[in-house]
């Protein structure tokens, strides 16, 4: 009891906690609550976050006895009563609706077989690659090679993780110039940025086109110069995310600098 | 003759300096090393992946599958050589079995999580810096767990009880003529913080049970040193600057 108590005095309780526990004076003193942990905080496996049966475990967070423990190595969210993990690393977990980027691997009867940088390859079917209509007898290593790259939709996924893709969509379609780099993909939100602010700042300040697919590979296309510059960017986010000021942080590693889009390439080395 | 006091001077319950550092392998998707004495094993993780061979596939849950090597150079000089070896085999089993309970693949069927172990220097324990050291690899790499897992060997010497052995203690007689013939028991354990559950529980050696029960209370205060190790080292690679 006196345990509680002490936690109850040391650790700062958090401003929903207060919100969300009615102001109850016959809550007796074995039912309080408390958030061990500070929002944002780095927690790994097993650790506690929570006691008490007051807050909800999320994503993430399992509950044991009365106590909340993390699942993962993440930073801390609270939001009202529920406690989740947002984890720091880790696999894509592919998603109906996800934009990713994959590469073909394989030519089958009906489509191709697409790498998609996790555990599991993906299909794209012929109905589902064009509007064309395909003959049956017709060379589909004529639309796309193995080894081609395609920005590509995933339309369903099966408990096993079988996934199934499309291109006919707006935006989606092969690539056949500029590079390719992997980053974590749990880091894919932060160099999209809220509302696409991350995304489009890396944009203007390189003049790369820049496509971001949800597995965690990344397509970049500009000048060679924009296109360095544009890696090391995202590698500063991708190292960087967990910490306060992430905007400032990018935008000074940028800085003043505007390179120039790729069109305008021969206008260049004046500026600079 | 007893043994009055410990080859390196350590009391009972000291554990050998220990030090650990997480993402040391730039191309793996967690990795970690840990020290301890002259102990030191060196983890990396890769995937969830393809699994092969396919008929190791398990459809409803991901496969977790370990690997324990010793550098040719580790150890006392002696080459070792490199590949399997049923020791490094039963090792790696026995690294398996204590990590599976706590890492949950069901996210991830038919798919495969490797954890590799190398040891380029070694005095006794490696089995429990292996398994330290890929319990931090895996919550690098994002792999979803319900716990950590930390291992240490706790052991007899004769009448004396003390943790994590070195080389030299669990060969006394060889080292010190004196206690020639004292019994030597050698019992590692891996505990998880939060439950406080074994997964690892070896004894080479004789123990009466009593001196077993003994040796698990002083294992519980051990791993918790090396878990305290572990989370530092984990926290700090995300500290700020």
């Amino acid at each position: 009891m006196a345990f509680l108590i002490i936690l109850r005095h040391h650790h700062q309780r958090i401003k929903s906690d207060k919100e969300s526990l009615p102001a109850d004076k016959k809550r007796n003193m074995s039912n309080i609550s408390n958030v061990v942990v500070q929002e944002r905080a780095v927690v790994v496996p097993g650790e506690i976050l929570a006691e008490g049966m007051d807050y909800l475990p999320g994503d993430n967070t399992y509950r044991l006895g009365d106590k909340i423990h993390a699942k993962i190595l993440g930073l801390v969210s609270v939001a009202g009563r529920v406690l989740k993990i947002t984890p720091l690393a880790g696999p894509y977990l592919p998603q109906i609706e996800d934009k990713i980027i994959g590469k073909v691997t394989d030519i089958t009867m009906s489509g191709w077989r697409v790498d998609t940088a996790t555990a599991y390859s993906a299909m794209l079917n012929v109905k589902d690659a064009t509007t064309r209509f395909i003959k049956k007898e017709e060379d589909l290593s004529k639309i796309f090679a193995i080894g081609d790259y395609l920005i590509v939709k995933i339309i369903n996924v099966t408990s096993q993780n079988l996934i199934d893709l499309t291109l006919r969509e707006p935006g989606l379609r092969k690539i056949s110039e500029g590079r390719i780099i992997k980053v974590n993909a749990q880091k894919v939100p932060r160099i999209i940025g809220r509302k696409a602010s991350m995304i489009t700042l890396l944009r203007e300040k390189t003049g790369c086109e820049i496509t971001v697919g949800q597995n965690g590979l990344v397509w970049l296309n500009g000048t060679p110069e924009g296109e360095l510059l544009a890696e090391k960017a995202i590698k500063l986010i991708e190292e960087k995310s967990h910490l306060e000021g992430l905007t400032e942080r990018v935008e000074q590693f940028l800085g003043g600098q505007k390179l120039p889009e790729r069109k305008t390439v021969s206008a260049a080395p004046e500026d600079a | 003759m007893t043994y009055k006091s410990r080859l390196d001077g350590r009391k009972d319950n000291d554990l050998r300096p220990m030090e650990a550092k997480v993402g040391v392998i730039p191309n793996a998707e967690g990795s970690a090393w840990f020290k301890i004495g002259n102990t030191w094993a060196i983890a990396g993780v890769y995937g969830p992946r393809e699994i092969f061979p396919r008929f190791l596939a398990n459809p409803k849950k991901g496969v977790l599958r370990c690997y324990y090597t010793m550098m040719p150079f580790s150890g006392s000089g002696e080459r070792i050589r490199p590949g399997t070896s049923r020791r490094a085999q039963e090792i790696a089993m026995v690294m398996k079995e204590s990590l599976a309970p706590l890492v949950d693949l069901s996210a991830f069927p038919n798919s495969v999580v490797d954890v590799f172990v190398e040891l380029p220097q070694t005095d006794a324990g490696t089995r429990c810096a292996a398994i330290s050291a890929a319990a931090m690899a895996l919550a690098h790499a994002g792999i979803p767990m319900k716990d950590m897992v930390s291992a240490v060997a706790v052991g007899r010497v004769d009448d004396r009880l003390v943790a994590d052995l070195d080389y030299r203690e669990e060969h006394i007689g060889e080292f010190n003529p004196d206690s020639h013939g004292a019994p030597v028991a050698d019992t590692p354990i891996a505990m998880l913080h939060a439950t406080k559950q074994l997964t690892l529980l070896q004894m080479d050696g004789e123990l009466s049970k009593e001196m077993l029960l003994k040796l698990l209370k002083l294992g519980e205060e051990a791993t918790e040193k090396v878990y305290q190790v572990q989370v530092k080292a984990l926290k700090e690679n995300y500290s700020s600057e």
